[in-house]
């Protein structure tokens, strides 16, 4: 990078911005409507699961209310961004998410190599919480379902939809962890919220993306 | 039409899309196999579940079906025995456990798939509870209705005479909590749990099977542990 002797540091890149967008306002919003609805579904969970919180706030069938339609309302909300967002947008980071190349394999075996516009970590954390995402989905409309008929009942229903919280909090800590607390990667929250961030910032963690936008000084 | 430039490098791996229908086929596959995978699993892991506090693993889950969960009051409490039965009975908390007690330890098993083992019971026969009611012999079914409105549900005579079917005032060496039903439940662990009706203030004798309450919803009425409600 430094190849040019006279200047260093970020000044050499005169080309660049002081911030480069990170994330569309579509992945923004799909971002915090699934965060907004795992708090809230999450708290009312745990009312209706832990026997202490059960005892204290009573009411069980509101919170059992809340807890369905807060489900059902998340399912829709993230139907209703996928299909009125910017879908082109959202394809091409379904393909970067999707594909790992030898630097991706590499930084998971923690050697420092250089990241695109999601590290290997993100990729994975993108992936699994997709994934959750279906699971938490299916096995809480088979647990409404069960409830009415019986062909919808299965022994092992709430243990999948309790394991699923069980691994989310360990995996939400981490992510606040790295979001709010960690120094060299809380800036990413700036990303998040307001879409673009510092492109030193970027250039140090995500190099990949940055050089494909500005080119380095050959 | 993928331009050129979109093409992933040549080295690239579909991991993401792997992780993916991975973990989503592993999650989906478990509704057939996580229970018994777990009941394996939690023989090998007791000792550690036993370290963790019960308020992050507590096993037991409450569940109510109205607004408020009924207060219990020694002072006022009563426990009455009617229907078909000779001398209708009005039995105070302090009558109550000076009943002949009986003491069991079993599992209990909710019907959405839960379970709790080894639960340690305190209580009194309804043998021993009918007694001095004396059931008349149309007399076959016994109605528990609870104080928390309208919960209610039915076991036939000869079930609550089963060896293990009890109305339970102590779990676990301590008097009955209030999330368990204080001061009695049912406790009968051949059936799922939502035939074991907690905070019963009532017993009528009859001679037919109402639905209960989870029963006008879909339950079947015999529900007896893995030979009912399609498990």
């Amino acid at each position: 990078m430094a190849s040019n002797p006279t200047v260093s540091g970020s000044a050499q890149f005169t080309n660049q911005p002081r911030h480069i967008h990170r994330f569309s306002r579509t992945e923004r919003t799909l971002h915090w409507v699934h965060a907004a609805a795992f708090f809230v579904l999450l708290g009312s969970g745990l009312v209706l699961y832990l026997p202490s919180l059960s005892g204290l706030v009573g009411r069980r069938p509101f919170v059992k209310d809340v807890h369905f339609d807060t489900g059902l309302a998340w399912m829709v909300a993230i139907a209703l961004i996928v299909l009125l967002g910017d879908r082109r947008g959202l394809r091409t980071t379904v393909r970067e998410l999707d594909a790992f190349d030898r630097d991706d394999r590499l930084w998971l075996r923690r050697l420092p190599r250089p990241q695109g516009r999601f590290n290997a970590g993100q990729k994975l954390n993108a992936a699994l919480t997709a994934s959750f995402a279906v699971l938490f989905a299916v096995s809480g409309v088979l647990l409404w379902y069960g409830e009415r008929n019986n062909s919808f009942r299965f022994a092992s229903t709430i243990l999948l939809h309790d394991g699923l919280m069980y691994v989310s909090l360990v995996v939400l800590v981490g992510h606040l962890y790295l979001a709010l607390i960690y120094p060299s990667t809380r800036h990413a929250l700036r990303g998040i919220t307001t879409g673009s961030v510092r492109t030193s910032w970027a250039r140090e963690h995500h190099s990949k993306w940055v050089d494909e936008r500005y080119p380095p000084p050959k | 039409m993928e331009t050129p430039q979109e093409r992933p490098p040549e080295d690239s791996r579909p991991y993401g899309r792997r992780a993916f229908l991975g973990v989503t086929a592993l999650g989906l596959t478990s509704l057939f196999w996580g229970k018994a995978a777990w009941n394996a699993f939690s023989g090998v892991a007791r000792p550690l579940e036993n370290a963790l506090p019960s308020s992050i693993f507590p096993g037991w889950r409450i569940y109510t079906v109205a607004s408020t969960m009924p207060t219990f009051d020694p002072a006022t409490w009563r426990l009455r025995i009617e229907g078909l039965v000779d001398r209708p009975q009005t039995l105070t908390y302090d009558q109550l456990r000076s009943l002949p007690r009986a003491q069991q330890i079993s599992d209990f098993h909710c019907v959405t798939g839960w379970s709790v083992d080894h639960v340690h019971w305190g209580g009194v026969r309804f043998s021993d509870l009918l007694a001095a009611a004396g059931p008349q012999s149309a007399g076959t079914v016994l109605q528990f209705v609870s104080a928390e409105y309208p919960y209610v549900d039915t076991l036939t005579l000869q079930q609550a005479e089963l060896h293990d079917a009890m109305l339970a005032y102590e779990m676990d060496g301590k008097p009955l909590s209030r999330e368990h039903g204080a001061p009695v439940r049912v406790v009968i662990p051949e059936m799922y749990g939502y035939k074991n009706v907690k905070w019963v203030e009532r017993i009528v004798v009859t001679d037919h099977v109402d639905s209960g309450y989870w029963e006008q919803r879909g339950y079947d009425i015999d529900a007896f542990v893995g030979k009912s409600n399609g498990l």
